[in-house]
């Protein structure tokens, strides 16, 4: 009896270790069938270069359904709103699209490096644009869109982040935003403050609000990332002063620990930190906490990209009214304007098998449809960068904030986007000195050390 | 059967797992001492000698991370041995739910190292978490356990004590229970106390069990790397890396060679500090 229950027992699991293995190779295999199944789309567009303007407004419709896959970060609102157009895109185009979520950040980075180099990236991936875009080696992994009739009016301050070697890459992928500190407009009228020109005058409004028992410099360490807003949201005051850094810093002429206006950004990090004015925990703050507390007033300035405009308005949205946004303060009132950051782009992966399917979505997506479609789910954040698509008029508060700057022409786009050198520790060389660990000038030094591993790593001339 | 199959075809029976042996152990052994010394892609490689050996050495958080990896190490093995070893004697003696027990202290073992260094940094949450909040019914206020550059790395060592010490306790009670009663009953006819038993008994009788204890921790301890990642990161700043997060790191910003460099370093590491300390326990031990 006892054996005979040890023999089935062997059987079973004998049987369930081979249905394992078989499932798992069903999987792939059932993935690549599919691709093979699909009509002969490809050869059909591959004859007439006419048909890729026609996707958008759905003559094209292929007979059969068809589904891509697209590979898409987990933070903020930006996948709702691709799933929005998703919808839209399905009726119109019979183009389904399966969506493949994944950590942000360099989690993300490292997620999508080793897709790519498995070659089992999705039909089109949603990621960075600029230095992090660079070092996907996209000549080999992205179809190069220069020539698409779609990318005529995506604004040619979005085609130069994600043009490499003349060729154009991506798509944007919502509205530009910016390096800024967002702040509470309420607190600011109950304490009489005034919007800062300058970094002392800054700091002054900080005192104030320390004295009315708030916190004044929210921080949310927990979260490495957002640590670096003070460095690199502080490049617009780089650039107007130090005009030629970007290029005297990717020919490795330039650093940051002997540039004294580049420093500053390490500085400014330290200061708020020694002056006490950061919030009790904010080793254990996280970026979604650190929102509410700017957005309950408890807490009044938080350096961060105004992307974070759209989780307030997610998680409190009565509050997002008393949002404002400033730039981060030089030491010279006549230094005043914003870092911008490009969106991200929407790239087709050169080795997918539904190319054709693939360009005809982004087609619609950046189509005044497609775009509305993405804005009624995802409020920008910026300006956007196809011609023709407005802000519209209920835009956040901060947002508004923001246009005077870009009327005046007082931006600069973040050194991300001007120089493929981009050390990956800063988050970490910022956390440091934010929370007293290390002071200004190591922080700088170890960063400039920092880059130099990347440069090399990279195989950039001159390092 | 000629005579020349009859000494071969055994060998047959090795074939298996021999090439999966060395498709999946050997071969990428080899290859990543090659890799070490390539400026890699994971596509594209360029021979580029003992650079990167350079740069992990000139890496700034890495005398940081050196120092780290052996207090870890150090730490954790110590406190399981010690732990498991006062366990181990507990729970062989004839105490009440003694089977439940066990299965209480090995429990921790079972759950994903990633869950429970989520659910310990929740809980060490300088103002929400539970054990300051504990601490504050008795009228202390905890520190930031996670936060405090001092205390970091041994936040983590506890929650790795508490997680591994089932494991230990394990192998501390196999190895107790081997020794012969008969050496108990002579201790007892002598007059011998309870300590002394444990004393001058089952710690020197232990000892086998203890060396797999030590070694076992001791390698896990230096190549750490799961919980520190769940719980800190590595942070705050450069305070609580390993030489393992060291290499993630590397790995993640997508500079695989030099990533690779830093495990044949790691690799070396350990094997230089565990293969003497391998030999050093087992002359210590004795027959039973």
């Amino acid at each position: 009896m006892r054996r005979t229950k040890r023999h089935t027992l062997a059987a079973l699991t004998s049987l369930l270790l081979v249905i394992v293995l078989l499932t798992g190779c069903g999987g792939s295999g059932g993935s690549n069938n599919a691709g093979a199944n699909e009509p002969a789309t490809t050869d059909d567009a591959g004859s007439g270069g006419t048909n890729d303007a026609a996707g958008s407004d759905g003559a094209n419709k292929p007979a059969e359904k068809q589904t891509l896959t697209l590979m898409v970060g987990n933070t903020g609102t930006t996948l709702e709103a691709l799933k929005n157009v998703a919808a839209e895109a399905e009726k119109k185009l019979n183009i389904a699209i399966e969506f493949d979520i994944k950590p942000d950040g360099t989690e993300g980075d490292n997620l999508v490096k080793t897709r790519l180099a498995t070659g089992d990236m999705d039909d089109l991936l949603v990621y960075n644009t600029g230095s992090l875009l660079q070092a996907l080696n996209p000549a080999d992994n992205f179809l190069d869109m220069a020539n698409e009739p779609f990318m005529t009016d995506v604004m040619d301050a979005f085609k130069t982040v994600v043009t490499i070697d003349g060729k154009v890459f991506g798509a944007p992928v919502g509205s530009s935003s910016a390096g800024a500190i967002l702040y509470n407009k309420k607190v600011y009228s109950e304490l009489g403050l005034k919007v800062p020109t300058t970094w002392a005058e800054f700091m002054d409004n900080n005192a104030k609000i320390k004295a009315a028992g708030k916190t004044a410099v929210i921080a949310s360490y927990k979260e490495t990332w957002t640590s670096q807003l003070f460095v690199l949201g502080d490049y617009y005051n780089v650039a107007t002063q130090v005009p030629s850094f970007a290029a005297d810093y990717t020919a490795n002429k330039a650093k940051y620990a002997t540039t004294p206006e580049a420093l500053r950004g390490f500085e400014k990090t330290a200061e708020v930190f020694k002056a006490g004015y950061m919030n009790k925990d904010f080793l254990a703050t996280t970026y979604d906490v650190a929102l509410k507390m700017l957005a309950d007033g408890t807490g009044v300035h938080y350096p961060m990209l105004t992307g974070g405009l759209d989780t307030i308005m997610q998680n409190s949205p009565d509050k997002i009214g008393d949002i404002g946004v400033f730039p981060i303060p030089s030491d010279k009132a006549e230094v005043n304007g914003l870092t911008v950051w490009m969106p991200s782009g929407m790239y087709i992966n050169k080795n997918s098998k539904k190319i054709e399917a693939a360009k005809q979505w982004v087609a619609y997506f950046v189509s005044k449809e497609g775009q509305t479609a993405f804005s009624s789910k995802v409020k920008a954040a910026g300006p956007y960068v196809i011609k023709g698509i407005d802000l519209p008029a209920d835009s956040y508060e901060g947002v508004k904030d923001m246009q005077p700057y870009f009327d005046a022409g007082k931006t600069a786009p973040a050194l991300e986007f001007v120089s493929p050198v981009k050390g990956p520790n800063l988050e970490n060389i910022t956390v440091a000195v934010g929370s007293g660990i290390s002071d200004a000038l190591k922080g700088a030094k170890d960063y400039d050390k920092d880059i130099e591993k990347q440069a090399q790593q990279l195989d950039l001339p001159g390092w | 059967m000629t005579k020349v199959s009859m000494r071969t075809y055994s060998y047959l029976f090795l074939l298996p797992a021999g090439i999966i042996y060395f498709v999946f152990y050997l071969l990428p052994t080899v290859l990543s001492f090659f890799f070490s010394m390539t400026r890699w892609t994971l596509t594209k490689w360029d021979f580029i000698g003992f650079q990167n050996y350079a740069t992990f050495f000139s890496e700034t958080s890495l005398s940081i991370g050196f120092k780290n990896t052996v207090i870890y190490a150090v730490v954790t093995c110590g406190l399981k041995v010690v732990f498991g070893l006062l366990l181990g004697a507990f729970l062989t003696s004839r105490v009440m739910f003694r089977n439940y027990l066990r299965s209480v202290v090995f429990f921790p073992t079972l759950l994903s190292t990633i869950a429970v260094g989520i659910a310990f940094s929740t809980m060490m949450h300088p103002s929400h978490g539970v054990f300051n909040a504990a601490l504050a019914l008795i009228g202390m206020s905890g520190p930031d356990w996670l936060g405090n550059t001092k205390l970091a790395l041994l936040s983590v060592a506890f929650v790795d004590v508490w997680k591994g010490v089932g494991i230990a306790t394990v192998i501390f009670i196999a190895g107790i229970t081997a020794i012969p009663q008969e050496y108990y009953e002579a201790l007892k006819i002598d007059g011998g106390s309870n300590w002394s038993a444990f004393r001058h008994i089952t710690v020197p009788l232990s000892r086998p069990a203890m060396n797999s204890v030590i070694i076992l921790a001791f390698i896990g301890g230096l190549r750490s790397f799961d919980l520190i990642w769940a719980m800190t990161k590595g942070g705050p700043g450069f305070t609580t890396d390993l030489i393992a997060s060291i290499i993630y790191k590397q790995y993640q910003a997508g500079f695989y060679g030099l990533a690779t460099a830093g495990n044949v370093i790691l690799f070396v590491c350990v094997s230089v500090l565990a293969f003497p300390l391998y030999k050093l326990l087992t002359k210590s031990e004795v027959d039973l």
